[in-house]
């Protein structure tokens, strides 16, 4: 219900044309497919290395955000003039910034003032 | 009655609860209930609440919102300010061994509420209503993009505040400092229900904040009049634009992290408690992640209302647009790189503590190229100095002394000698009020003849500032004597009786700003007794130079007849130069949002839903939130939204104005 004096509803009006139903599906079977893999992954313990399988399960999530905004969302780079793009990359830059600042942050206090165990008893 | 089914319908609400025994507290109940009960009985007198309530509560006009959220901002401020005078009283007398009159369990809820209330419910209601107020009528829009949220948003704001307020006289207030740091925060150290409280208002309260950010958001970048490119916005525009983006990035943190302490209070997790592999300081880490953004959040639009100003009454386009424009973007990205600045001894190494030492050195250099555009703005300009470029002035003088010792405090070294005391206390006080503060006065003194159609008196202004002023430099300017001497904040009684005629000195310096509040408060009656003196017919009162000069004061409910056609900044002093002429005939019907009492609804059980996980009422709270979603899902299905202002009522208004105005001249 915006105020301005637009009459009627031009929904596409600057924006991304809304989805078909062909789109729709072919992101509801890659996001099956992408969430299928990692069940596998995990249930029938297909790596041996836990490590790496937490690796390729981020992986997975990743790429299964990108399906959510193509399919989904709608979003490319004109769509809304360019604002969505813009947007998005702000926000990509915000989220490296506070993860790895955390962890980062939160690596550096760890290491200076929680001295393992092997440390303690070295200490006189 | 059973005891199981007292708990059940209470919780762990009883009449203990209710803070009887101590003696303050209920003076003050006393005094706000009778106070509360004169208000609401010489409203039902008058018989306003309909009026009230049709043309404000469920109002979706962006200017009475805004109005409402100055209105919610000014009534914290008076709790917030009565916080802050009784703890310099505290301080003052807290010597020799006299434990002065507030005990220390009170004294601690006591600078909780303060700081809490300056921020969330003082400074942010003032922020949002001056933007909401100014920016749709800066960009020639007749309204924010979703109108209806924009009431709810607001009512979320109230209701964050109700539960502040209640938590005086149901309960208590946290006694944890206004971050609510862990342990303190946790169950083990606080049981009871003041870190409670202060949760469930805050995140009722970031609920209006991030909703209204959205919508200021999409308002500034959809919503623009024909014409106003970026680079032709208004430079309050610019910063409510920077200030916003940082709202909806940042309060998700805030909410996020609040939701963390509450699962670890309520259901016994252990994000942020000692042992179970917690780490109280991964709550320091994403608190400040907001918490940084947050004060470039309040300070931002400020910057936007001294541009404004210094070039209204400079007489001149503002030196440096785009400069102003850059360096508030570089403000907005960096003002995420810098937040460990408030916990450098926590005991990050040195590598960590320099680069944040050095992104917040550098962050200074934007704020510093504004300073320099004020100050050549006013160059060679024909100032008048009228009160809102008097607050602009009082600011750069003030504001200055806050910056740099900020960078002092930028230093690690420095920070580890002076962080935790009364130092670090006098530098925010000094960019809060010399900053939020004496802008937003400076902005209700340039915007409120637009609001009302009349100027604020300037004789009652003077008084206020000056007592502002003089009152800030007395409290404050001790306080940064005594963290250099050591003196860490928070303290409730003293031992080294030297340090007592300081803190007298701030007391009086407290004083003399509880006078700049009060005249304040005459300004605004004596100005509303003398309207018909002080009325302005022109509605540009200050020979202005962007668009919301161009309406009547105050504006009618459609902002403007036509949408005007930008080509230039400064878009009405371009408009007046051109020899513009205010169209006269050819008026259309003028499509128009509804009024809707769905935001009040929403909030009034949102306060129930908190208020019921504050005193594990859980049946409040379940039936609280099945309403609240039922409500919010019934609204979607309201299609009768709006409504069309009839081009026959468009053409009187105008004409109305047309009358005005050729009676100004005729005067003139």
């Amino acid at each position: 219900m915006s105020a301005h004096d637009h009459t009627g509803h031009d929904h596409a009006h600057g924006g991304a044309a809304h989805g078909s139903l062909k789109g729709y599906l072919i992101g509801f079977f890659l996001s099956v497919i992408l969430t299928a893999i990692p069940f596998w992954l995990v249930m029938d313990g297909v790596i041996d290395n836990k490590q790496a399988t937490a690796v390729i399960i981020m992986a997975f999530a990743a790429v299964q955000i990108v399906v959510h905004m193509i399919f989904f969302l709608h979003m490319n780079p004109a769509s809304e003039g360019g604002w969505s793009m813009l947007a998005l990359i702000f926000t990509v830059i915000l989220v490296v910034i506070v993860l790895s600042g955390s962890l980062w942050v939160m690596y550096h206090l760890n290491a200076n003032m929680m001295p393992g165990l092997h440390e303690m008893r070295e200490m006189p | 009655m059973p005891e199981t089914l007292t708990k059940f319908i209470f919780g762990r609400l009883t009449l203990e609860s209710l803070p009887l025994h101590e003696p303050i507290v209920v003076a003050t109940f006393v005094v706000v209930a009778l106070g509360g009960l004169a208000v609401l009985g010489a409203i039902t007198y008058f018989k306003l609440w309909t009026y009230l309530w049709r043309e404000w509560f469920t109002s979706v006009d962006h200017k009475k919102i805004g109005i409402m959220y100055m209105v919610l901002g000014l009534v914290m401020l008076l709790r917030g300010f009565s916080d802050a005078i009784m703890m310099r009283l505290q301080q003052a007398i807290a010597f020799n061994g006299s434990d002065g009159y507030l005990n220390a369990h009170h004294y601690d809820q006591i600078f909780t509420a303060h700081g809490v209330i300056m921020i969330f419910f003082v400074a942010m209601p003032f922020v949002t209503g001056l933007m909401n107020f100014v920016v749709p009528l800066q960009i020639g829009a007749r309204d924010v993009s979703f109108p209806f949220l924009n009431n709810f948003s607001f009512w979320m704001t109230v209701g964050g505040a109700i539960l502040v307020m209640a938590s005086l006289f149901v309960g208590e207030f946290a006694r944890t400092g206004w971050l609510a740091y862990p342990p303190l925060s946790g169950i083990n150290y606080s049981p009871d229900v003041g870190v409670d409280y202060y949760i469930w208002a805050l995140q009722v309260a970031g609920v209006g904040t991030t909703l209204s950010g959205i919508n200021l958001i999409c308002t500034i970048v959809k919503m623009r009049a024909p014409g106003m490119t970026m680079m032709r916005m208004p430079i309050f525009t610019w910063t409510s634009l920077c200030t916003n983006v940082l709202i909806v990035a940042s309060f998700p943190v805030l909410t996020a992290v609040l939701t963390l302490l509450a699962l670890d209070r309520y259901v016994g997790t252990n994000f942020f408690t000692n042992d179970f592999g917690g780490n109280p300081m991964m709550y320091v880490n994403l608190i400040w992640i907001w918490g940084h953004p947050e004060v470039y959040i309040l300070i931002l639009p400020l910057f936007g209302v001294f541009s404004e100003v210094t070039s209204t009454f400079s007489g001149k386009r503002l030196f440096g647009y785009t400069s102003m424009v850059y360096a508030t973007v570089v403000i907005t990205i960096l003002s995420y790189l810098v937040w460990l600045h408030h916990f450098f001894t926590m005991g990050s190494g040195a590598s960590v503590n320099s680069f944040f030492g050095i992104t917040t050195m550098i962050i200074s250099i934007p704020t510093g190229a504004k300073m320099f555009n004020w100050l050549f703005t006013m160059y060679r300009g024909r100032i008048r100095f009228e009160l809102p470029m008097m607050w602009t002035v009082a600011f750069m003088l003030t504001f200055v002394v806050g910056g740099m010792t900020g960078v002092l405090l930028a230093v690690p070294p420095a920070d580890f000698v002076l962080h935790n005391s009364l130092f670090l206390i006098a530098h925010f006080h000094n960019v809060i009020i010399g900053g939020v503060l004496f802008g937003l006065f400076a902005g209700i003194a340039y915007w409120w003849p637009k609001a009302f159609g009349f100027r604020l008196d300037p004789f009652w202004g003077k008084v206020s500032f000056w007592c502002w002023v003089l009152g800030f430099w007395f409290a404050f300017m001790p306080l940064y004597i005594l963290g250099l001497m050591g003196v860490t904040r928070r303290m409730r009684v003293f031992d080294d009786p030297s340090l007592q005629i300081w803190f007298v000195i701030a007391a009086s310096g407290a004083v003399l700003i509880a006078a700049g509040i009060a005249a304040f408060l005459v300004q605004i009656f004596v100005s509303i007794r003398k309207r018909a003196e002080l009325a302005d017919a022109t509605g540009d009162p200050w020979d202005g130079r962007t668009l919301e000069w161009s309406t009547s004061s105050p504006p009618p409910a459609y902002n403007f007849a036509f949408t005007p056609v930008i080509r230039d900044n400064d878009a009405w002093f371009d408009m007046k130069r051109a020899g513009y002429r205010r169209p006269l005939s050819g008026f259309k019907p003028i499509h128009m949002p509804k009024n809707t009492g769905t935001g009040v609804v929403l909030a009034v059980f949102s306060v129930a839903l908190g208020f019921g996980l504050i005193w594990y009422i859980w049946w409040l709270a379940a039936l609280s939130f099945v309403c609240l979603i039922a409500t919010a899902i019934g609204h979607t299905f309201n299609y009768h939204r709006d409504f069309d202002i009839p081009a026959a009522e468009v053409a009187q208004t105008e004409e109305a104005r047309t009358t005005l105005l050729a009676a100004q001249g005729a005067r003139a």
